[in-house]
């Protein structure tokens, strides 16, 4: 994963969640960062718009850290560059 | 304070287009769910529905009257006109005059707000249909079935999200309990089905993109449903003195909030509201045999509300049959409450339990006896409907086989 993006996404997460940057870290569990499912959706609509990418549903229900989520992204990113629909 | 009597009952859903439909689906535990026909959701992440199929509104009110009524409207003056009739209503200057309306609405006529408002941002046409204001007004349900029936007396709307009818119909009952009104008309409609409104669902990230599986462990969220189910209340002894059918006696109603989170359910909650019926009922958590479950299928809803039975119920859980009827006629937001209190009155009073459709793997957080796909023929005294609304409005009703 390259840096560039997983501090993007630990802003949209500090951005979405108000809380500052500085506190969210790649090894950071959504728990401890106060995360409840209705967060994880809106930090999962912010990413969308951040990236350009289509997340599925059944994401919502694995993720539970920070690196599980920009393990997404990178994975949905991944499949965007090699053409395949987003989010499929 | 008066028993209260369901004599009258009316409703249109994905299971057909009146009550007798209705209870013929629940029997045969047969789901309405299905694709989406009446906009085009390809662009939605989600492609079912429980939707009143090949709906128009010809049959039901000539063109100038539907011009001015948004289909939630319709759909609660078409039950409202069935449960009236069922009831064989007597209409007298005096009845009119003290006869409630309690309708229960969550998105109102938002359906025709969002075409009018992609007349403004989409089309750039700088005006609306000046009846988008009172097409879209959530009391225009209570205000159409008035003017349908010429009833002067109270009449209003509440709005709890997913408990609204349940609220609207307990505050009816509450009503003619007291003696405030020797009649009421009460249930909720809805109609959810346009773009705007699906996709705020989406975002969500709470509707199944398959079918609806409550207290299934491969649950994949709720499927949108739309319909009405509406009542006639009235005192049980008047119910008597005229002869007519009692569906139900209607025993109680709790209700409460959960101060704890705008989406998140909550045990305590959901128990304190089962706890409220009953005290209001004056009954004991052994003798309820049956619980409509609220039953979303949202990963969420049905292990918290599992946890909240068995905190009520204690060992009794393991007694009690449940099941979400939801699976069948989709989850119908205001409308919900209603078509499941109809749900158990029908159980009541025919013995046949309706089953929780669609259901295929058993999950150790729902470990109740959720009436698995087939109805079950069991004679029941006493049951609960449960609905727990988004931000943590709670409204049981509490229901008795009349014999």
């Amino acid at each position: 994963m390259s840096d560039e993006m997983i501090q993007r996404v630990l802003k949209v997460i500090a951005t979405s969640k108000r809380i500052p940057l500085e506190t969210v870290t790649i090894d950071s569990q959504f728990e401890a960062l106060g995360i409840d499912s209705m967060d994880a959706v809106e930090i999962l609509f912010a990413l969308e718009g951040e990236f350009d990418i289509s997340i599925p549903d059944e994401e919502v229900r694995t993720v539970r850290s920070v690196r599980d989520m920009c393990a997404g992204v990178e994975r949905l990113l991944a499949a965007k560059d090699a053409g395949a629909p987003a989010g499929q | 304070m008066r028993r209260v009597a369901i004599t009258g009952a009316g409703a249109i859903s994905a299971l057909g287009r009146n009550t007798s439909e209705f209870a013929a689906a629940l029997r045969e535990g047969r789901s309405g769910l299905a694709p989406i026909q009446s906009i085009d959701a390809s662009q939605l992440r989600f492609q079912n529905g429980g939707e009143v199929k090949d709906y128009s509104h010809q049959p039901y009110f000539d063109d100038r009257r539907a011009d001015f009524m948004d289909r939630f409207a319709q759909f609660a003056v078409i039950a409202a006109r069935e449960a009236v009739e069922d009831a064989h209503v007597e209409w007298t200057p005096e009845l009119r005059e003290t006869s409630a309306i309690i309708t229960g609405s969550c998105v109102g006529g938002q359906s025709t707000e969002d075409l009018g408002f992609v007349e403004i941002y989409k089309f750039a046409r700088n005006r609306v249909h000046p009846l988008t204001i009172p097409k879209t007004m959530a009391n225009a349900g209570a205000s159409h079935i008035s003017m349908e029936f010429g009833i002067t007396g109270p009449a209003f709307t509440i709005s709890t999200a997913c408990s609204s009818a349940g609220h609207a119909i307990g505050q009816a009952y509450q009503m003619v309990a007291t003696g405030a009104s020797d009649l009421a008309i009460s249930g909720g409609s809805e109609a959810p089905f346009s773009m705007g409104i699906l996709k705020a669902w989406e975002a969500m990230r709470v509707v199944s993109q398959e079918t609806c599986r409550p207290f299934s462990k491969d649950r994949r969220g709720m499927i949108l449903g739309e319909g009405a189910a509406m009542f006639v209340l009235e005192p049980l002894e008047a119910a008597v003195a005229r002869g007519v059918h009692i569906h139900a006696e209607i025993v109680g109603f709790g209700m409460s909030a959960d101060a704890c989170h705008i989406t998140q359910p909550s045990m305590e909650g959901a128990a304190r509201a089962m706890r409220a019926a009953l005290r209001s009922a004056g009954l004991a958590p052994e003798q309820i045999g049956y619980i409509n479950a609220h039953g979303t299928a949202t990963l969420a809803n049905d292990l918290t509300e599992t946890a909240a039975i068995r905190n009520v119920f204690g060992a009794h859980a393991d007694r009690l049959a449940i099941s979400s009827t939801k699976s069948m006629h989709g989850h119908t937001l205001g409308a919900a409450a209603a078509l499941e209190c109809l749900a158990t009155a029908i159980a009541l009073r025919d013995g046949v339990l309706p089953p929780t459709a669609n259901y295929s793997e058993p999950d150790p957080e729902c470990d109740l006896d959720v009436i698995p796909n087939v109805a079950r023929h069991q004679q029941v005294e006493y049951a609960l409907s449960n609905s727990f609304a988004f931000g943590g409005l709670n409204a049981v009703l509490a229901l008795r086989k009349v014999t």
